[in-house]
């Protein structure tokens, strides 16, 4: 289904809104193109006029900084004109449902929308409701999906080790209500990690993980013992308030990257983190600022990722015009 | 959809050879001194770094890829990958020789332009074309020129290589 909505008639990508069931292929060709995109930011002019008169509405219904601004700044790489709507500025909040919201935005001739909403899906119900010429990303759903933080990851790591055989990752933290770890999950296993383990407290780490390809750990030392890459989730400051965690403190004492931890990986051992990090909750500053550590990388490649994505699903929309 | 594809007898070394004494001439006759070969990929990249060593040039040959600069993406999309530009020295205020293998519609010539401004403003570029198809679709000439070719409609010709260079035609739609 979702392999069915997001590609096309020759499997080209048309929207991109799961990483879940799409081929490896295709996984590869978004990090091939990006790879091709990571000099543009580099040159003097740090622009490419490949989606010259495009249109690119980025449509944030959560909050949102390093994701909004990456896709803002991939798109205007790209030369398409952005515009970006946040809920607090928008007419939901006066009432407007949210396809009477996407009928209007069309109406100004969108040729893409990038989304985020808080609720698990509302990405692949704009998809369903959008013209045949538009693509829709999808900049993270509920719990649900961040393909382009997948593919980001992805890109980094494979940046960093070569590739993906043969690799231990970690996957570190709040995995249940973590929509990064899901889409991880699929993107590493589809590129074909073989040891993916998801290390956190057993309240925060689902049941069935085993069924998505990760072993379950829930005794960190252990969990990232002889990793090459150790993925650390932010852990959601209203987990806190509820029962599934005892203290901040307590969750460092148990599940903090530190130093000392450090030295049970790899000694080549790769750190990361989506962002925003919590600095003494789940990471250690000497950590996160440390000399493994790639988490401004990855930023930097969240930028070519989502070019890559946006000017894929744009450039394939030709067949539907035509 | 392509017939058969009879290798064009034509010696490519030795156009080469010659390309490269009559760029030379060019070069020193209109004052551009250490001059920054680019090739146009893939077939423009091999016939840049024959001419580079033919001219015994120190710097490295620049490569670009215009993938991102054509005209056509919103009827075609995305080019399958291919390696990209690399232009490993500064352009600003260098004299380009620009190299590709066929010069046809003059669109890549274009495109390829686009994409050299926007790393910097070079003081000049010099085009050089293996081969000429004499049908432009833009303003755009060669300087140096190897050897003209004019083909019949649906005819296409391609440069092979790098080892050994050839030019193979083929008939699209026949």
């Amino acid at each position: 289904m979702s392999l069915a909505l997001q590609t096309d008639s020759k499997g080209r990508l048309r929207h991109f809104l799961t990483v879940e069931g799409l081929p490896r292929s295709l996984l590869t060709e978004i990090l091939d193109n990006a790879e091709r995109f990571t000099g543009v930011g580099e040159r003097a002019v740090k622009k490419v006029p490949l989606l010259r008169g495009k249109t690119v509405i980025n449509l944030f219904f959560e909050p949102s900084t390093r994701t909004r601004t990456t896709f803002d700044l991939a798109a205007k790489r790209l030369s398409a004109d952005v515009m970006n709507i946040s809920i607090e500025t928008s007419s939901a909040k006066k009432g407007e449902s949210l396809a009477d919201t996407l009928r209007n935005l069309e109406a100004m001739h969108t040729d893409m929308f990038v989304v985020r909403h808080q609720s698990s899906g509302a990405p692949f119900y704009i998809a369903q409701q959008v013209g045949p010429e538009v693509s829709v990303i999808n900049g993270g759903d509920g719990r649900h999906s961040h393909p382009t933080q997948a593919m980001l990851d992805a890109f980094t790591i494979r940046r960093v080790k070569g590739g993906f055989d043969g690799l231990s990752v970690a996957i570190v933290g709040d995995i249940a209500h973590s929509r990064v770890a899901r889409s991880e999950i699929h993107a590493l296993r589809t590129l074909g990690v073989s040891d993916l383990r998801a290390v956190g407290p057993r309240t925060l780490v689902p049941t069935g993980i085993e069924a998505m390809g990760a072993t379950p750990y829930y005794d960190m030392e252990e969990g990232i013992r002889g990793c090459d890459v150790i993925v650390m989730l932010r852990l959601q400051q209203e987990r806190m308030d509820s029962a599934l965690l005892p203290s901040a403190h307590e969750y460092f004492q148990l599940y903090g990257l530190t130093q000392q931890r450090l030295k049970l990986a790899k000694r080549d051992v790769t750190v990361m983190h989506p962002g925003p990090i919590n600095r003494g909750i789940e990471i250690e500053s000497a950590v996160a600022d440390g000399s493994q550590s790639v988490i401004l990388q990855q930023v930097t490649h969240g930028i070519a990722v989502r070019m890559a994505v946006m000017a894929m699903c744009m450039g394939n929309q030709a067949e539907a015009g035509e | 959809m392509s017939k058969s594809k009879p290798v064009v007898d034509l010696d490519v070394e030795a156009v080469i050879a010659d390309m490269a004494t009559r760029l030379k001439q060019f070069l020193k006759a209109s004052k551009r001194s250490k001059p920054l070969i680019v090739g146009v990929h893939t077939g423009g990249v091999w016939v840049a770094h024959a001419l580079h060593e033919a001219l015994g040039l120190g710097e490295a040959v620049g490569e670009l890829n215009i993938a991102f600069y054509r005209d056509d993406f919103s009827r075609i999309g995305m080019h399958p990958t291919v390696s990209p530009s690399n232009l490993p020295v500064a352009v600003e205020d260098r004299h380009l020789v620009l190299v590709d293998d066929i010069l046809y519609s003059g669109r890549t010539v274009r495109a390829a332009m686009n994409e050299i401004f926007d790393y910097g403003r070079p003081a000049s570029i010099t085009l050089a074309v293996l081969i000429d198809r004499e049908e432009r679709d833009l303003p755009i000439r060669a300087d140096i020129v190897g050897a003209t070719m004019q083909l019949a409609a649906g005819e296409h010709v391609k440069l092979t290589g790098p080892q050994p260079m050839k030019l193979e035609l083929s008939k699209v739609g026949a």
